[in-house]
């Protein structure tokens, strides 16, 4: 950073005072990646904020259906391993796209989205039956809480797919240029963010939750 | 069909003409003033053919100093409408005795004090210091613009948006009535079925967005772009309670997002957060909310400290005493403001041991605090002292603030607190610190940068009489709330039955009469300066009108697009005094192209959408809501699809802009 | 945000994150036996419950770190030190929120809320 450079002249007896204080050309780190992971820390205290609410709320049933009744654990298994696998999968796509290929770059892209795509039809099924059976989110201080972490989550793995299908093109537009290999540091990063998140999912409101 | 598809309901949702308050005098009124000022402006406008300089070197401006300026002009137009909310409250509270029921209904008044406080602390208190901070942070770090210039303009159009919002709320529908933070059961859908809260989630959400990203612009601005040499003890220490302030920013407003998301899931989907039936919990909103409001608080503060820093070491012509304990200090105050929040609500039920816990917390934070004050005075002591505008009103911050500050350790005892919670002392406290820490602070910074950003300093006859009557008049207004306070008056009321203490409301009204004066001088200060812009008097022809210790103070006023035509190196703390102390020259030629950032038009047209998705939200129009969001969507993919952001400022040109100034310089040596 | 400032060399010491498909896998199999085993202990009804939930917790926190180092490879030199620092301020900020709401609420629910607790035998802790 320091590339000091005493060849101005300036013209004035304090050219090499003067020299000592500016600098010919200067490029200032990338903060992108930066940048992205304090957003990722703004993102977890919104996930914050709903688990404390799912804490001080999580048994209120007001009388209706508890987890125990409601959660179906061979059903979250199949989706977090849905969400574990797509982990690595973008981890082979970073990895590829490290190598600078192309092809096999978005190849895994797609594999991710669809992994992340099979996460999300698991989830709208569960919800749709939850709600069908009368366990909505307007039915009980737990289910609100419920709904909201664990909706909450899908919303995100929602836009993240939105955004890799986005980057899919880009990447079929410009190739792996350094902006485009940011972009997918970045997605990268959330996306790992979200499995990170599903873990305190399902250990918190479904293992726990079907504890009595 | 028996059910039949209602397309005017799916379109305009429960928007109609009676949601035109025609039958509201004072807004009508309003409304009248805006159009006729609003056609003027446009008339204008039209008139010099601005539109299209408007559009290119304003709207699209991704350059932190036009975004700042921006800032700090929507900031000024709130407080305008900020106050006239408060002046209302005191003219009511000054007449309303037994029979007199004064001029204002109460549910008028509610949706006033509820106004004034969300649009004194979102749209004044916020955008004021987050538009200083953006202005001069970079300059005094040796940059050339932050770190993402096209999200800063983003989060510009975002905050403003929510403003428009707020705005919209007087003529299109009502606002809240619950106060400005919105409690539950009152702010929920069976208590507040109208729009008014909705207005109010919304305008907080879209504004919200804006900051936090802000935050973290500025954060990776600071860590990430900061001259060679300049370590992080070596920051000048408004850049240090800028770097505090946006942590704060980062870590806070995600969860005012989250319960606001909450309570607007409670009105609109009926979920049961915060109800009082199905297993809601009322009190978590409390508790949410004030986890987010005590590190706000400290977010509007800290930057005024900053400003206080910058402006006692300069016009003192000595180093701030004690850097070192300036800057842990205000690191220990972003880190115990989060330790503090439950004062907010001692009287809710929480019992003694959890109370004496927050009790504590919240005296031990007022002492890094007190280490500043210290600080500062001892810089003046042996100083050089300037009696300039922004030295003036520190020091009338540091006499006005102190109190506040002391009333506040008052309230922290939550004996004390179960008496005085809510009561007009409580008023008086938080007004007290809030105008005599930030209102005072911004005037400050506005007289200390004014010249950098506009090349001509403010007028100083208007800038004293507003000095003088502000901070007299803050006293007149605000004395009689505290003894208010201590008798038992509350607070959100518009009308007393008690005739015997009339009087110390009416004290109060005349010390808003002399605010009001104050920000009258201000308007007129403002001006003055500009029309008498170009004499010798108010002329900034150096760039650096007080003798600066920073960085910002080398560069010209207004400083280049580009800031700086070679990047400083740093070698000291106040790296300017630095630099003139060892007979630095700027250099005169061998200028090469510097590399900068474009303009775009994505940041107003993202936040005009999403400020069309919240106002179809607020009026359940599904039609315009998902059109909105899906067009959103679609400019925010679309403009991710440019890549071609950026472009050159040639040597030639930056040789031709430094060559002018190595002009003025010599003629007005 | 453009091409043009990573063209150029880094000519001081910035750290890059190195992908490795050995990280990936080891980090995928670590925390798919560390899912595995708290599904078990609690569809099987393995343990007593509130040895369970320690248990599971436990599992939780270590895969936590698993994938914050397999997958997110975090490292005290990643961004100069700055993206842990901002991950332990973080996670200190979320520890207030959530203990100190827990603590907060559940003062507030005992005196506030008497003969409201949890609406069926399940106790809250």
């Amino acid at each position: 950073m320091s590339e000091l450079n005493a060849n101005i002249t300036g013209g004035s007896v304090a050219d090499d005072v003067s020299g000592r204080y500016i600098v010919r050309e200067h490029h200032p780190e990338q903060g992108t990646l930066l940048g992205f992971w304090l957003y990722l820390m703004s993102d977890c205290l919104i996930f914050a904020s709903l688990f404390a609410t799912y804490a001080v709320q999580g048994r209120s049933y007001a009388g209706g259906p508890t987890g125990a009744e409601l959660f179906e654990l061979p059903l979250i298994a199949l989706n977090t391993a849905f969400l574990l696998v797509s982990s690595l999968t973008f981890g082979f796509a970073m990895i590829a796209a490290q190598a600078k290929n192309l092809a096999k770059t978005r190849m895994w892209l797609v594999v991710t989205g669809i992994l992340g795509l099979a996460f999300l039809c698991v989830e709208i099924y569960e919800f749709q039956h939850l709600i069908h059976m009368g366990a909505g989110p307007q039915r009980s201080g737990f289910l609100t809480a419920f709904f909201a972490l664990v909706g909450t989550h899908g919303l995100h793995v929602t836009f993240g797919i939105i955004w890799l299908v986005t980057l899919f093109f880009q990447l079929g537009k410009h190739g792996l240029t350094p902006e485009n290999f940011r972009r997918l540091s970045c997605l990268s990063l959330f996306w790992h963010f979200l499995d990170l998140i599903w873990i305190f999912v399902f250990t918190f409101v479904y293992l726990m939750g079907v504890l009595p | 069909m028996q059910e039949s598809f209602d397309l005017t309901k799916f379109i305009f949702g429960r928007l109609g003409w009676d949601s035109i308050p025609l039958h509201e005098p004072i807004l009508l009124a309003t409304f009248a003033g805006v159009i006729v000022g609003g056609l003027g402006l446009v008339g204008l406008l039209t008139y010099f053919r601005l539109w299209g300089s408007l559009w290119k070197n304003w709207i699209t401006s991704i350059d932190h100093k036009k975004i700042g300026i921006m800032y700090m002009i929507l900031g000024l137009i709130m407080f305008l409408r900020g106050f006239a909310d408060a002046f209302m409250m005191r003219a009511q509270q000054a007449i309303a005795f037994g029979d007199n029921l004064g001029f204002l209904p109460p549910h008028h008044y509610d949706q006033i004090f509820t106004a004034h406080g969300v649009i004194m602390i979102f749209f004044v208190a916020m955008p004021f210091v987050t538009g200083l901070m953006n202005y001069v942070v970079p300059l005094q770090i040796g940059a050339r613009d932050v770190a993402f210039p096209f999200l800063n303009n983003f989060s510009f159009w975002m905050t403003a948006m929510g403003a428009v919002l707020i705005m919209a709320s007087l003529f299109v529908g009502e606002f809240a009535r619950t106060g400005w933070l919105a409690y539950p059961p009152l702010s929920g859908i069976l208590a507040s079925p109208g729009v008014g809260v909705d207005y109010y989630i919304w305008a907080l959400q879209v504004a919200g967005v804006g900051t936090t990203l802000s935050g973290v612009n500025l954060i990776v601005t600071i860590i990430k772009m900061r001259a060679p040499g300049m370590d992080l003890m070596k920051m000048p220490v408004f850049t240090w309670t800028s770097l505090c302030t946006n942590i704060l920013i980062v870590i806070t407003f995600p969860i005012l997002t989250a319960v606001l998301a909450m309570l607007g899931m409670d009105r609109l989907l009926d979920t049961a957060f915060f109800t009082s039936d199905r297993g809601g919990n009322p009190m978590m909103y409390v508790n949410l909310i004030w986890i987010w409001g005590h590190p706000e608080v400290y977010i509007l503060i800290l930057p005024a400290f900053g400003i206080f820093s910058e402006v006692v070491s300069t016009f003192c012509g000595k180093r701030l005493f004690g850097y070192t304990s300036m800057v842990y200090a205000t690191c220990v105050i972003m880190v115990l403001s989060y330790l503090v929040w439950l004062h907010h609500f001692f009287t809710m039920g929480s019992g003694a041991s959890v109370n004496a816990f927050f009790g504590i917390t919240t005296m031990i934070i007022s002492i890094p605090t007190g280490a500043k004050i210290f600080n500062w005075l001892f810089t003046m002591y042996r100083g050089r002292i300037r009696f300039e505008l922004p030295m003036l009103w520190t020091i009338s911050f540091m006499l006005t603030f102190t109190v506040g500050g002391m009333t506040g350790v008052m309230l922290a005892i939550p004996a004390a607190d179960f008496v005085l919670h809510n009561s007009l002392f409580l008023i008086a406290h938080f007004h007290n610190v809030i105008i005599g820490g930030v209102v005072f602070g911004i005037f400050a910074g506005i007289n200390f940068w004014f010249p950098k950003a506009f090349g001509y300093k403010l007028d100083r006859f208007w800038g004293l009489v507003s000095f003088w009557l502000w901070s007299i008049g803050f006293w007149v207004a605000f004395t009689p709330p505290y003894i208010l306070g201590f008798m038992g008056y509350t607070r959100r009321v518009s009308h007393f039955d008690d005739p015997s203490v009339q009087w110390l409301f009416q004290i109060s009204f005349v010390g808003t009469l002399m605010i009001a004066g104050g920000i009258a001088a201000l308007l007129m200060q403002f001006y003055v300066s500009f029309r008498d812009r170009n004499t010798a008097r108010l002329r900034d022809f150096t760039g650096d009108p007080w003798e600066g210790r920073t960085l910002e103070w080398s560069t010209s006023s207004p400083p280049p697009d580009y800031n700086f035509a070679f990047t400083p190196v740093v070698h000291d703390n106040d790296t300017f005094a630095d630099m003139k102390k060892n007979g630095y020259r700027r250099p005169l030629k061998d200028f090469v192209a510097i590399h900068m950032p474009k303009n775009t038009g994505a940041g107003i047209i993202v936040s005009a959408l999403a400020c069309a998705v919240g106002f179809g939200i607020i009026w359940h129009m599904w039609a315009v809501t998902v059109v909105a969001f899906v067009a959103m969507m679609a400019a925010i993919i679309i403009h991710t699809f440019n890549y071609k952001r950026d472009y050159y400022i040639s040597a030639e040109e930056v040789t031709r802009t430094e060559e002018a100034r190595t002009r003025m310089l010599e003629s007005h040596v | 945000m453009s091409d043009h400032h990573n063209d150029h060399g880094h000519g001081h010491d910035v750290y890059v994150t190195h992908y490795s498909t050995k990280d990936y896998i080891t980090g995928f199999v670590l925390a798919a036996i560390l899912t595995i085993i708290p599904f078990w202990l609690v569809m099987g009804n393995v343990l007593p419950p509130d040895t369970t939930r320690w248990v599971v917790l436990g599992f939780a926190a270590v895969q936590l770190i698993v994938q914050m180092v397999y997958f997110l490879h975090l490292s005290s030199k990643s961004e100069g030190g700055w993206n842990m620092m901002a991950l332990i301020l973080t996670v200190v900020i979320l520890v207030i929120v959530m203990s100190g709401s827990i603590w907060v609420m559940h003062h507030m629910n005992t005196n506030m809320m008497p003969g409201m607790g949890p609406t069926n035998t399940h106790d809250m802790t």
